[in-house]
């Protein structure tokens, strides 16, 4: 298991944005038949040049992200409240482990008002998302 | 869920279905981001961690010079030959009479106005627990405790045996402790989260007390203390790090002589034996096996038991015992492949394979071991062979040497060319013999690995890496269930490995920088299950989210990095140009990565990396030399100084300051200008750098400032505008020169 989440951050470092699904299927692809819990090099390359060639697993725009919020929130408040994203990440899609829930929590949420302001929150992550080149000033 | 009418139904199904795929795309976009959080991570520390690493392969390589400098210098006048004899002086036994005068602390008088903790003999629990408030509070221990508390510890370490033995029969709960690296706020956070040490509570430290962090005095003070007041409960096991050689590059010795002016030597040259006496491992319930490196496929426990520990005085160099014709002849025999004579350059082709690689090309895992590469680098090949041929031709002349002296064959190794007197019998017996002294370097130096079998430790330049089977046959060998050891940094302050045979334990938090890692401790109950505690003695880092911690820890990391590379500037350029044959000036992002690992050898990620240093390439090309120049711009505040010569200072600054202060043998903080150029001279003659006479004696000059005659080495240290806090190596800085006061209020600048 730990290998697994090990290879899904390599892919996901390469520009990849897979759902877990996707990325299950992706391991089952380059695992070993008797699961030694590691992945072999030689038969991850080709796959992962393949995937990389194809474009698969496209990086998600930050319009498109921003409506999937929106569908979450019908009456465009402009957020979402502390519980809603915690049911909606934990009981719907794919969901979040408590951890991972947690550590989004920890960033996105407005202590004051207990709530996402999904507009900023994009903006500010988005901003750190690409691996910038940093200015001159240190 | 809908109801009524088949519409509405339909509606809320086509909504609720949206809404799932509104959340799924959510989580997808947000477990990338983690991703790349992590691997920004991965890249920060690796950078830490090659750079410390490097560090050590350096002090190896010092090492090497002072053995090439002793077999094959000869020097040409009396003050050369009197020069060189002082840089050996240190690894001088200390006599019996140096050591009472050492321990002359009655002559020492408190002044009325000291408002320090006062200790009294023999000590007392509430003095203990008295001395970790006083440093809680700041203050400072007065040299005449100090020294005092010493004479009693070493007069205790005298009786241990080099394996302590525990047992959880008499206390319930034994907590051992990894690292700490001179952070007190770390020692006092564990005490205060899991308690004092008391005959319920026992303790084992593994080793690596000082050095690096600004109070490795004061957590000596509290561990000594605590060990005398409970004997049976508290142990100690030594580290690579206790050991006066090292301390002279890492920090200690310079912290010493700050906070202790007076008496600062003479509490050195205590320390120099205590280290010596520490214990080298312990043993809890003759089940668990806890020791500061690890083991090598050699490792043997019953010869470890029975050997002198005190004649180990240094892990890093050794003077051995010489060996009689018939022992030696005996030996060759038994080792056929092991190199006569030189403890020191063990990279040397010994009875373990060579690593298929010196760089550390791939994973973090992988990169120690340097094997698993599936990019291989052609410039490295060369230049392994090459240095495998210089070492080989360097093996021959030694041979040589040694048969136009007249002696036989195989020897231990002897200082040969200059030393006032050959060694005596009696002295010949305070040395350890080969394997004794290997025995030790291999616990306190090595390091696990994933792959199978044991090999030279490259990376750090002693000791060994050993594998999965080589713990397995130890365990076996002596009935034992796991092994706990330290010496290695990790992010969360603990590791299993080998299937949960072996456990990492590191306690120093935030150890490269604020927000790198956790600290951790384990307990042991009487079922030696170990039960892991974490924490971070920093408040700052609790405020801070992941991302804030990372951008924080990494910027810290370029840093350091951005500095490693300028002080390589002139190699650099050298190997850019090799990449431009039709000098347009301009080479491809790729070869510049290729180029910047063949000169530094760190095996970082380059390609990762390169948006964080190269701030300037449009499609995928560089122009070089700008590159190099913005990055000096950076680097360097004096113009005056010329740039290549203060490039080739500064890339060597941390071997230049080690040989300083081996020359300032009375610690004064001072060399001569004649000393500066001479060792200069030598130095850049072995590592073939290639600067005039003129040109050092004119930058000496110009770094005496007072024009005495005299050079400040910490003024001489700061005209290269040191990064201090970034580098791991120099976290301690001096702060502000005060008068010869044993002064305890003086607040200690750099950040930690």
């Amino acid at each position: 298991m730990g290998k697994h989440r090990e290879i899904g951050t390599i892919i996901r470092s390469l520009g990849c944005c897979p759902s877990e699904g996707e990325l299950h299927d992706l391991i089952a692809e380059v695992e070993e038949e008797e699961p030694t819990g590691y992945i072999r090099l030689e038969k991850f390359l080709p796959v992962m040049t393949e995937v990389l060639l194809e474009r698969r697993y496209r990086p998600i725009p930050e319009d498109v992200l921003l409506r999937a919020f929106e569908v979450l929130d019908p009456t465009k408040r402009g957020f979402l409240t502390k519980e809603e994203l915690i049911k909606y990440m934990t009981e719907e899609g794919e969901p979040f482990s408590q951890e991972e829930m947690e550590e989004m929590l920890s960033a996105a949420i407005d202590s004051e008002s207990n709530s996402i302001h999904y507009k900023d929150y994009i903006t500010m992550m988005v901003e750190v998302q690409l691996f910038k080149e940093k200015n001159k000033v240190t | 869920m809908g109801s009524g009418t088949s519409n509405q139904h339909h509606f809320a199904f086509q909504n609720a279905e949206r809404a799932l795929k509104a959340a799924a795309l959510i989580q997808r976009w947000y477990r990338r981001y983690v991703a790349r959080l992590e691997m920004r991570r991965r890249c920060t520390w690796s950078i830490f961690q090659s750079i410390e690493y490097a560090g050590q392969q350096d002090q190896v390589k010092l090492h090497d010079f002072f053995s090439y400098l002793v077999d094959h210098f000869t020097p040409s006048s009396h003050n050369e030959r009197d020069f060189l004899n002082r840089m050996f002086t240190e690894e001088r036994f200390p006599k019996d009479l140096e050591m009472e005068k050492c321990s002359d602390y009655n002559s020492i008088e408190v002044p009325d106005n000291y408002t320090g903790p006062h200790l009294s003999f023999p000590l007392l629990p509430d003095h203990a627990t008295a001395l970790v408030e006083a440093f809680r509070l700041k203050q400072q221990l007065h040299a005449r405790y100090v020294l005092n508390l010493l004479h009693e510890t070493r007069k205790h370490l005298i009786q241990l045996p080099n394996i302590n033995r525990l047992s959880t029969c008499y206390s319930e709960e034994i907590t051992v402790c990894g690292d700490l690296h001179g952070q007190l706020d770390d020692l006092i956070f564990i005490f205060y989260k899991n308690g004092l040490p008391s005959p319920e509570r026992a303790y084992v430290f593994n080793g690596d007390f000082v050095d690096r962090g600004k109070d490795s005095v004061e957590i000596l003070m509290i561990l000594f203390a605590f060990m005398l007041v409970y004997p049976k409960e508290f142990h100690l096991n030594r580290g690579n790090h206790e050991d006066h050689m090292v301390n002279l590059r890492y920090g200690f010795t310079k912290e010493v002589m700050y906070k202790y002016k007076i008496h600062g030597k003479k509490i050195l040259k205590t320390l120099q034996d205590v280290f010596c006496w520490l214990p080298l491992a312990t043993l809890v319930d003759e089940k668990v096996l806890i020791l500061h490196g690890g083991v090598s496929d050699m490792t043997d426990l019953e010869l470890l038991a029975k050997l002198d520990r005190h004649k180990i005085v240094s892990t890093l160099r050794c003077k051995t015992r010489k060996q009689s014709e018939k022992l030696a002849e005996g030996k060759r025999k038994a080792s056929q492949m092991s190199s006569p004579g030189r403890p020191t350059p063990w990279f040397l082709p010994m009875s373990r394979s060579l690593p298929s690689s010196p760089l550390h090309v791939g994973s973090h895992k992988a990169h120690k071991t340097g094997r698993s590469s599936s990019i291989p680098c052609s410039a490295s090949l060369d230049r392994k062979e090459l240095s495998q041929q210089v070492r080989r031709s360097v093996d021959l002349e030694l041979e040589r040497c040694r048969q136009q002296a007249g002696f036989p064959l195989i020897r231990e190794k002897e200082p040969v060319l200059f030393m006032a007197e050959a060694d005596s019998d009696a002295e010949q017996l305070l040395q350890p013999t080969q394997e004794e002294w290997k025995q030790v370097v291999d616990i306190l130096w090595s390091d696990p690995m994933a792959q199978e079998g044991c090999k030279a430790n490259t990376v750090r330049g002693g000791g060994c890496y050993f594998g999965p089977n080589v713990t397995e046959q130890l365990l076996q060998k002596y009935n034992l269930q796991f092994l706990i050891r330290s010496h290695e940094c990790k992010p969360e302050g603990y590791e299993f490995c080998h299937n949960r045979k072996v456990l990492t334990i590191f306690s120093a938090s935030n150890y490269y920088e604020v927000g790198s890692n956790r600290g951790a401790y384990v307990k042991l109950g009487p079922a030696l299950t170990p039960h892991i505690v974490q924490y971070q003695a920093n408040k700052a880092t609790h405020m801070l989210t992941t991302r804030q911690r990372i951008s924080r820890v990494e910027e810290s990391a370029l840093r350091a990095l951005r500095e490693k590379l300028f002080a390589h500037s002139s190699d650099l350029l050298g190997e850019f140009k090799k990449h431009d044959a039709d000098k347009t000036g301009l080479i491809t992002l790729s070869d510049w990565a290729t180029a910047v690992e063949s000169v530094l050898h760190l095996g970082l990620p380059w390609r990762m990396l390169r948006p964080q240093l190269v701030s300037s390439s449009t499609e995928n090309v560089l122009e070089y030399t700008s590159w190099l120049e913005d990055l000096a711009k950076e680097q360097l505040s004096h113009e005056n100084i010329q740039s290549s010569v203060l490039e080739t200072l500064y890339r060597n600054r941390s071997n230049l300051e080690t040989v300083f202060r081996i020359l300032d043998s009375d610690h004064s903080g001072f060399i001569s200008l004649d000393e500066f150029r001479q060792t200069w001279k030598l130095f850049s003659s072995h590592m073939n750098i290639d600067i005039t006479d003129d040109c050092i004696c004119d930058l000496a000059r110009s770094i005496d400032f007072n024009k005495d005659g005299r050079i400040d080495i910490n003024e001489f240290l700061e005209a290269f505008r040191l990064v201090e806090q970034s580098c791991p190596e120099g976290n301690t800085s001096d702060g502000p020169q005060t008068t010869n006061t044993d002064d305890s209020s003086c607040s200690r600048p750099g950040a930690h």
